[in-house]
């Protein structure tokens, strides 16, 4: 490419008020929907607000995060989904990728077969999940019991809570798998030949050739997975509910986290302090705990992503 | 189907150095016959789920309670009856409302952006693409307290409008896709456009839109389909109203309504399920290469 001469003044400036004009939707968006609530995010934080009153209350939202069991419960089970299932989910769609590059025969068709749960609507596929995981009538202990194992309670026993959440995750991880077989096929075919010459078995390949050549990719979906972990919301609250049998009328008194607070996320502590309890000073605490571990990771990803703003 | 083991035994015994083409032959059909039916054996299981919701869907209320897996008898009119047993138009009605109205906005306000971000030379360039990233990986609960007293204030809460209206204001994910393909598009093509005396509008929308197709229909539809499986969203504006509930609300409180019959929640969910499913099989290859396009390479 070329450099372009530099744009005489009077140009630039119309090229300047031309983008104004273009962008000024996206930035009065920006402004209203990002900067705004973003201050008012930190205003609230040092208050109590329930709608109708609000009163300055310095570091005691901040103060009460500390002593709040369920929040830090809430902390542990995201920081859970982000250490066991966002790995899980990587490392199958890679697997599963892997083994599509690998198919002579109908790779279009296992592709599709593969992507496809992705696609099924969250609260549908966590509501379906429920009734295959059913330790009662469902089809998952039954074909376990085929090999003679007593399967567990999944979604009604604590500890198989989450595992059973990082199931359906995987069931839908079809979208990074998509994204892998591209990356995976992008690497160039000479490089396995000069390592097959070099006498490199297929892990020493993998491992030499393949792992460098896609793991821009891999970190691009592990950042962005853990942004998505760190709001994992509704596959948690519908489980909850369905599994524990509650109403989702207006104002049940539904507390999620079913069983025994062991599916209870960041974001869903944050609503429900916010907008079930309307302790809105204290659920602007937890937003801001989001806010810096989302954004935290946004900078890695600029960091290792120059090339994202590249112009070409 | 194939009756293989799933794993097969390897060639014994060290490698050889210059097998026999026999031996090589042999291996490969082995390796072909391994691969494949590990694949096998996956697709059965990401298929299983959405059988066992269909023939659950089909059995009676008692059948439903029990651990037998195939329908006694098949029951059509499970289908009919959650129609009946729950406002179900209604809630497709309100969920079609969302999705289509926001797509539509999403589209008319992100395109413009996304084509000034990848073509106009402007001071600040690289600062506004910053705010589309930081937007983009924004998680919608930071902000979600003062949003929501906008909308409290605006009297619009109780219904989907505090998810439609923003649309209209550009969405961070489909700017940022349509950036990176529109980057993709060669310069010469809006060069010459201008050269010819084209507006930037009228190059947008004769040169550059028809180009730009794939990558359109693409945010077109995750949009659409981002709606139609939205929970958080309308729970937070929509749930306090009965008449603004979507597909997504509804079946959420569904199986509550009707405790214990796991048959009708299946078909209410096969239902939720059915147009999205149909949609794919029709645009499939626009999914596929739209979701490449999210893969981004550093």
């Amino acid at each position: 490419m070329r450099p372009t001469p530099a744009a005489p003044p009077a140009r630039r400036r119309r090229e300047g008020l031309r983008a104004l004009l273009w962008l000024s939707p996206w930035l009065i968006g920006f402004a209203v929907f990002f900067v705004y609530p973003l201050a008012a995010t930190v205003y609230f934080s040092f208050h109590r607000y329930d709608l109708f009153t609000l009163e300055f209350v310095g570091l005691d939202n901040y103060r009460y995060l500390l002593t709040d069991d369920r929040a830090l419960t809430s902390i542990g089970n995201t920081l859970w989904l982000v250490v066991f299932m966002v790995p899980a989910q990587l490392l199958f769609a890679l697997g599963v990728a892997w083994l599509v590059t690998r198919l002579k025969a109908g790779a279009g068709f296992f592709r599709t077969v593969f992507y496809l749960p992705s696609l099924i609507p969250t609260v549908a596929g966590t509501v379906a999940f429920v009734f295959l995981l059913n330790p009662a009538t469902g089809p998952m202990n039954q074909f376990l019991e085929l090999f003679g194992i007593a399967g567990p309670d999944w979604f009604g026993d604590k500890d198989w809570a989450k595992p059973s959440l990082t199931l359906l995750g995987m069931w839908g991880t079809g979208n990074t798998m998509v994204i892998f077989l591209a990356a995976l096929l992008d690497v160039p075919k000479h490089l396995y030949e000069a390592a097959a010459l070099d006498g490199a078995g297929a892990w020493r390949r993998f491992r030499s050739v393949t792992l460098p050549t896609i793991s821009p990719v891999l970190l691009f979906s592990a950042v962005t997975g853990v942004i998505y972990a760190l709001q994992y919301f509704t596959q948690a609250m519908i489980a909850a509910r369905v599994a524990s049998g509650s109403t989702d009328s207006p104002g049940s008194s539904f507390t999620p986290g079913y069983p025994e607070m062991s599916t209870l996320t960041l974001p869903q502590w944050l609503f429900q302090m916010g907008f079930r309890d309307f302790s809105m000073g204290y659920a602007c605490v937890l937003a801001l705990l989001l806010f810096a571990a989302s954004m935290l990771l946004t900078l890695v990803l600029l960091r290792r992503f120059r090339g994202l703003e590249e112009v070409s | 189907m194939s009756t293989a083991p799933a794993v097969l035994p390897r060639t014994p015994g060290p490698a050889v150095r210059r097998p026999t083409a026999a031996g090589l032959r042999r291996r490969r059909a082995l390796h072909w016959i391994a691969v494949h039916s590990v694949a096998i054996a996956l697709a059965i299981m990401f298929l299983a789920p959405l059988v066992f919701i269909a023939l659950t869907a089909l059995m009676t209320d008692q059948q439903a309670l029990t651990s037998r897996l195939w329908p006694h008898s098949w029951n059509w009119g499970n289908f009919a009856e959650v129609f009946a047993r729950s406002p179900l138009l209604q809630w497709i009605g309100n969920t079609m409302l969302y999705a289509g109205l926001g797509t539509a906005f999403m589209l008319l306000s992100s395109v413009p952006v996304a084509y000034a971000l990848a073509r106009f030379r402007f001071p600040g360039r690289r600062a506004a693409f910053l705010a589309v990233i930081t937007m983009m990986m924004l998680p919608p609960q930071v902000v979600a307290v003062p949003v929501y007293l906008i909308w409290a204030r605006a009297e619009l809460t109780g219904t989907l409008w505090p998810l439609i209206l923003p649309m209209l204001l550009g969405d961070a994910f489909s700017i940022f896709l349509l950036r990176q393909f529109l980057l993709t598009i060669p310069r010469e093509y809006t060069e010459a456009a201008r050269v010819d005396g084209c507006s930037d509008l009228a190059t947008l929308l004769r040169i550059v839109l028809p180009m730009a197709r794939p990558a359109i229909a693409a945010v077109a539809l995750f949009q659409f389909f981002y709606c139609w499986n939205d929970y958080y969203g309308p729970l937070l504006y929509a749930s306090t109203n009965v008449d603004n509930w979507t597909l997504s609300i509804g079946l959420a409180s569904f199986k509550a309504l009707h405790s214990v019959q796991w048959n009708l929640t299946m078909a209410a969910t096969l239902l939720v399920m059915a147009p999205v499913i149909i949609v794919f099989f029709l645009a499939q290859r626009v999914f596929i290469e739209g979701v490449t396009l999210t893969g981004v390479k550093g």
